[in-house]
């Protein structure tokens, strides 16, 4: 009985990671795929990734998204962080409605967010492109840079700030060599997530991009619309690869700071 | 005066305040760029979908009034197009959801009860397809689906059926696409309450001659109601207000309302009737959170009764 219970959870198992890396499995195999088809197998072929390399437009959206996303988590960054130590010693109640305010683009669903910033780009006559791009960005970004600091915060020493006001501090070098060294984790935390969800974004950016300036995204989207297009498995492929490198160097730094940690 | 010594650090700060004439700079000021970016980017689009959803403007005329004409497009009773739209977005988010549940509780359950170095690897495994491009894994799927996809040419291979199988633009295809996207969102909230729970309590539910069919109702299964309902609105939300998967599986056949919002908006400007759908969305989410919440606070105070 025993057995039969854990052969069961086994293949229960199996089956859900069958589900989960079917279609991953299916787009890095077709990625070789010498015919067109999306049903047929013609041999071995890159000529995919080629196509791929050569397509200006995905080139160029590469090219945005990481623009935007590098910029985007820094600024939202440097902004969320001040924001989350501002915050952190405000009185109860601004503290509260700042906090809810905060929690506002987190919560609502994306196309709402979108949507209203796109009212706000053409009411006030921003140009949509990189700029209005890189402020929307940063409007999701900052609450969870927010987010990820305050933890740290709360477990700091709240004196630590004052005694360095007191031994004859400025707030700003207080702030930078007191304060920043305690809540780093959470600001590296938070850069990363800001970093991940930008480059990861479609919803938004589709609502708040102009013509000619796609993202990695919504240049996706715009081809895979458009019917079968099997450069989109290449790229899938390199995704996966580049994903995958990426969390496993993460894990392996993060198991090792828990591991000096719990020295 | 006594009062005074038996508090060291309020003497500590007034003699502070005495010491040096406190700088007039408070902490909190650090947050003003944040204040100020938030009133502009967020508070102020709010109000401008709420303006937008509620007064017309002609841009010729230049004239500018109240107006109950986009809700009332909405609320229209003898056609009721969009309460239709709405009605079959809530309820495909609702099956979406409800299989998500099915099939990811026992997941997540096994997942909890793997050794803990077994435990790690398996839940990267699980999060590694959330970090692929949503566009990119919906499109695989229509790789697999298709008429003249892999699923249907294998199927006519071995003879199953000789006409390919319409698994494509159906409601059954979105749902499916739903599942598929929303899935580790169901799993790993559980997971992560299942994993907390008191191996002790589960114990001794057995040790009172509980069988693990009881156990599991009466004890597990009420301990992992947080990270249900925090599942099920991390599925829900994403699930009703999709356009992606609708659009990318269901086709122009299944039309949801995410789909409606960015058809007024990207399509055909009407940019007060788009507010109002994006308004019923927000009260919709405020709902479902009042809900979910009150039930994850009732949860918390039996919980504590039980401990």
């Amino acid at each position: 009985m025993k057995r039969f219970v854990k052969g069961m959870k086994g293949a229960y198992s199996a089956l859900i990671f069958l589900f989960l890396y079917a279609p991953i499995a299916v787009m890095i195999t077709f990625s070789f795929n010498a015919s067109k088809s999306r049903g047929t197998w013609g041999g071995f072929s890159l000529k995919w990734y080629i196509e791929l390399f050569g397509d200006a437009r995905i080139m160029q959206a590469l090219g945005n998204t990481l623009f935007i996303a590098i910029t985007a988590a820094l600024l939202a960054t440097i902004i969320g962080t001040a924001a989350a130590i501002g915050i952190n010693a405000m009185r109860r109640v601004p503290q509260g409605i700042v906090m809810n305010v905060s929690y506002l683009p987190v919560l609502n669903a994306d196309i709402v967010t979108g949507v209203s910033l796109l009212i706000l780009f053409v009411s006030v006559g921003i140009p949509l492109g990189r700029i209005s791009l890189l402020l929307a960005h940063m409007t999701f970004n900052i609450p969870y840079v927010i987010l990820s600091v305050m933890p740290k915060l709360k477990q700091m020493n709240k004196h630590a700030y004052e005694a360095a006001l007191d031994l004859g501090c400025t707030p700003l070098s207080a702030i930078v060599k007191v304060v920043l060294p305690e809540i780093m984790p959470g600001v590296v935390t938070g850069a990363i997530l800001a970093f991940t969800l930008s480059i990861d974004d479609f919803v938004i950016s589709f609502f708040t991009t102009g013509a000619g300036v796609g993202t990695l995204s919504t240049e996706i989207y715009s081809q895979v619309r458009r019917g079968v297009k099997p450069s989109m498995n290449a790229l899938s492929a390199i995704m996966f690869v580049v994903v995958l490198i990426l969390l496993i160097v993460i894990n392996i730094r993060s198991s090792k700071d828990n591991r000096q940690a719990s020295k | 005066m006594s009062r005074r010594r038996l508090n060291p650090e309020a003497e500590a700060a007034s003699a502070r305040a005495k010491m040096h004439k406190k700088p007039k700079f408070r902490l909190s000021f650090v947050a003003l760029p944040y204040c100020v970016y938030a009133l502009i980017f967020v508070v102020v689009p709010m109000v401008l979908v709420l303006v937008y959803s509620f007064f017309y403007h002609y841009e010729n005329g230049g004239s500018f009034g109240f107006t109950w004409e986009f809700f009332a497009r909405f609320f229209n009773f003898s056609d009721p197009v969009y309460m239709q739209v709405l009605w079959r977005s809530v309820w495909i988010a609702l099956v979406s959801t409800l299989i998500c549940l099915v099939i990811g509780y026992p997941m997540a359950y096994i997942l909890s009860r793997m050794k803990p170095r077994i435990r790690g690897i398996v839940s990267f495994l699980f999060v590694l397809p959330m970090w692929m491009n949503f566009l990119l894994r919906t499109y695989a799927w229509m790789t697999i689906l298709e008429n003249t996809g892999i699923l249907n040419t294998a199927l006519q291979a071995i003879g199953l059926t000789d006409k390919p199988i319409q698994f494509m633009y159906s409601t059954g295809s979105v749902i499916f696409g739903n599942v598929y996207n929303f899935l580790p969102f169901m799993i790993l909230p559980i997971y992560n309450t299942l994993i907390k729970l008191d191996g002790s309590m589960v114990e001794a539910s057995g040790d009172l001659g509980a069988s693990f069919g009881q156990t599991f109702r009466r004890v597990i299964f009420p301990l992992s109601l947080p990270g249900v309902s925090s599942g099920i609105m991390m599925t829900f939300m994403p699930a009703l207000t999709t356009f992606i998967v609708s659009r990318l599986l269901g086709g122009s056949k299944i039309s949801l309302i995410g789909d409606t919002i960015e058809k007024q908006f990207l399509s055909t400007g009407d940019y007060g009737f788009g507010s109002a759908l994006s308004v019923i969305l927000m009260v919709l989410t405020l709902l479902a959170m009042a809900v979910m919440g009150k039930y994850e606070k009732e949860q918390s105070a039996t919980g504590g009764l039980l401990m």
